[in-house]
């Protein structure tokens, strides 16, 4: 659902002031928080879609990867998760088997377990995960903690949504497909314990709303501007040739749509490189809020791991936008990797 | 000058690009209406032919988007390459398309093969116009690649406009990513392009 209706959807429900409650509705957090003891702290979330790829198996461990990433987002780790699933009667049931091996092996991988699920019979497949995971209270990173002076650090290249638009219009070349593939179901573990050894307090997963979208939430939460360099946004291979070609997703437009005028993107930018900012992530990276020390380690520590971090702003005390994106640098060479880009090997 | 109409009405993404994208390379096509009833297949097909070099107007009638999409100037028909202008001058595109699928010439001694190679590359370098694109596939791709014989005559006809394409696929498939030396990674959907195209195609095997 796009942010605008789903925040006019949710201004009904009833909000709860519960003292427990540590983090629940208001903030637009990826996860809910539920204070245990002093020391433990309860983190519960869903997250479930209609398939982006035709491999059953990695549309099960994307499904999962993005559905524990809202634990890491929160500073937690998972413990436990549910199934949810939707399956028609008309597709062979080894199709599921495929689905749900690949949650399986990527809740396992993020050493939680599986403890079982609920199947609805439905026209179109959808598969996802309600997961619950355990944070030191003191440790939770929600959107509401980034201060002035805090430096942006992306964990995950942008252009998921734009690549699979792509995809279904067959032109992606099988490499970047694959890196694609592999970036969507990567976990998002190792830059989540990576930020809580550097004292992170702020952070958010790069999901439906895009960078912009999610972005703005953290900056609203915290009460602070985000200032965004587009020219060191890491992007996935391939990503700016297919939104010249205008294979833009539309929850991209969407998403633009529900931030008119809540963000200042600089004159110079592009259409498609417009569209890049508000393009919708499929289980995205981690966006961190954190002092400079620790967002250079952040880096550093995950490079070291494989993992391609970059720091793409800084935190900036309010101004009259959420959201500056500050000029374009070149991403303009044609054919070879632009700058930015994650090398397809 | 030939018209065409695309009608996209009850199209989802990609599909109205895709549409629109195949009119313009139907040879003898001078301007294009693409009918789309959604905002983000307008916003999408404006997008891709601007960035394609073409002019766009809109006008709205009967709930739908009438997108007027004509190339500024001559009418040849454009080359829109995976939605990026080429770098082509003109003189290069006018000439032929070479798709070269080995690199060794001919059957026999593959010594000879390397010589024979070498001596077409040589020609080519010489031609006027030089040709609009080289595509390499297979074992073609060692040609682009360090270590090449033909690296000069190939820096000569890139330096004078002609498109150097390198198969993405060959290049992961023999694993000399890295090596790519000249012009850019290429995929079979461009190099369909080109050999679909309004060039003349000789295939080098």
């Amino acid at each position: 659902m796009g942010p605008h209706t789903l925040s006019q959807v949710l201004r009904h429900i009833p909000v709860s002031n519960d003292p427990r409650l540590m983090v629940g509705l208001e903030t637009s957090d990826d996860a809910a928080v539920y204070k245990l003891n002093d020391d433990q702290a309860l983190i519960q979330t869903v997250d479930f879609f209609t398939p982006m790829v035709d491999d059953p198996y990695l549309y099960g461990q994307i499904a999962a990867a993005n559905a524990l990433s809202d634990i890491y987002a929160m500073g937690g780790r998972p413990l436990m998760a549910l199934n949810i699933v939707c399956f028609p009667d008309c597709l062979p049931h080894t199709i599921l088997e495929e689905i749900l091996r690949g949650g399986a092996e990527k809740v396992q991988e993020a050493g939680g377990i599986i403890a079982g699920g609920h199947t609805v019979r439905d026209a179109e497949p959808k598969y996802g995960l309600t997961v619950t995971g355990l944070a030191r209270p003191e440790q939770i990173t929600a959107n509401a903690g980034a201060r002035a002076g805090d430096l942006l650090v992306l964990t995950k290249p942008l252009g998921t949504g734009i690549i699979i638009t792509g995809i279904k219009a067959e032109m992606v070349s099988e490499a970047a497909v694959s890196v694609a593939a592999q970036s969507m179901s990567a976990l998002n573990r190792e830059a989540s314990e990576a930020m809580l050894r550097h004292g992170a307090k702020a952070c958010t997963d790069i999901t439906g709303f895009g960078l912009l979208g999610h972005a703005s939430e953290m900056a609203g939460a915290s009460g602070v501007t985000l200032e965004i360099d587009y020219s060191s946004l890491p992007l996935l291979p391939e990503t700016m040739n297919m939104a010249r070609m205008g294979l833009i997703p539309g929850g991209a437009y969407d998403n633009r749509e529900y931030l008119r005028g809540r963000v200042e993107l600089d004159e110079g930018l592009k259409p498609e490189e417009q569209m890049l900012l508000f393009d919708p992530q499929t289980s995205g990276g981690l966006l961190v809020s954190i002092p400079a020390p620790g967002a250079e380690k952040i880096i550093s520590e995950l490079a070291g791991a494989g993992i391609h971090a970059a720091i793409i702003g800084r935190v900036l005390p309010r101004e009259e936008k959420l959201i500056r994106v500050v000029p374009s640098g070149d991403k303009e060479e044609v054919g070879t990797k632009a700058k930015g880009e994650v090398g397809t090997q | 000058m030939n018209h065409k109409t695309v009608d996209c009405r009850g199209l989802a993404c990609p599909q109205p690009v895709l549409n629109t994208k195949k009119a313009m390379e139907t040879e003898g096509i001078a301007s294009i209406i693409t009918i789309v009833d959604n905002d983000v297949a307008r916003q999408n097909v404006i997008l891709f032919a601007k960035n394609a070099g073409y002019e766009v107007t809109e006008e709205a009638k009967d709930d739908a988007f009438h997108l007027n999409i004509s190339h500024p100037g001559e009418a040849l028909p454009s080359k829109t390459d995976g939605g990026y202008k080429q770098e082509t001058t003109r003189s290069a595109e006018s000439g032929p398309v070479y798709f070269i699928t080995t690199n060794a010439l001919g059957q026999g001694s593959p010594d000879l093969g390397q010589v024979l190679i070498k001596s077409l590359f040589t020609t080519l370098a010489e031609m006027n116009p030089p040709p609009a694109a080289l595509l390499f596939l297979n074992t073609g791709v060692f040609l682009t690649c360090a270590g090449s014989d033909v690296m000069n005559q190939l820096e000569k006809m890139h330096a004078s406009g002609t498109s150097v394409l390198s198969c993405g696929t060959c290049l992961d498939y023999y694993k000399i990513n890295d090596k790519l030396k000249i012009g850019s990674v290429s995929n079979m959907f461009e190099i369909n392009n080109w050999l679909s195209g309004p060039h003349m195609v000789t295939t080098i095997a």
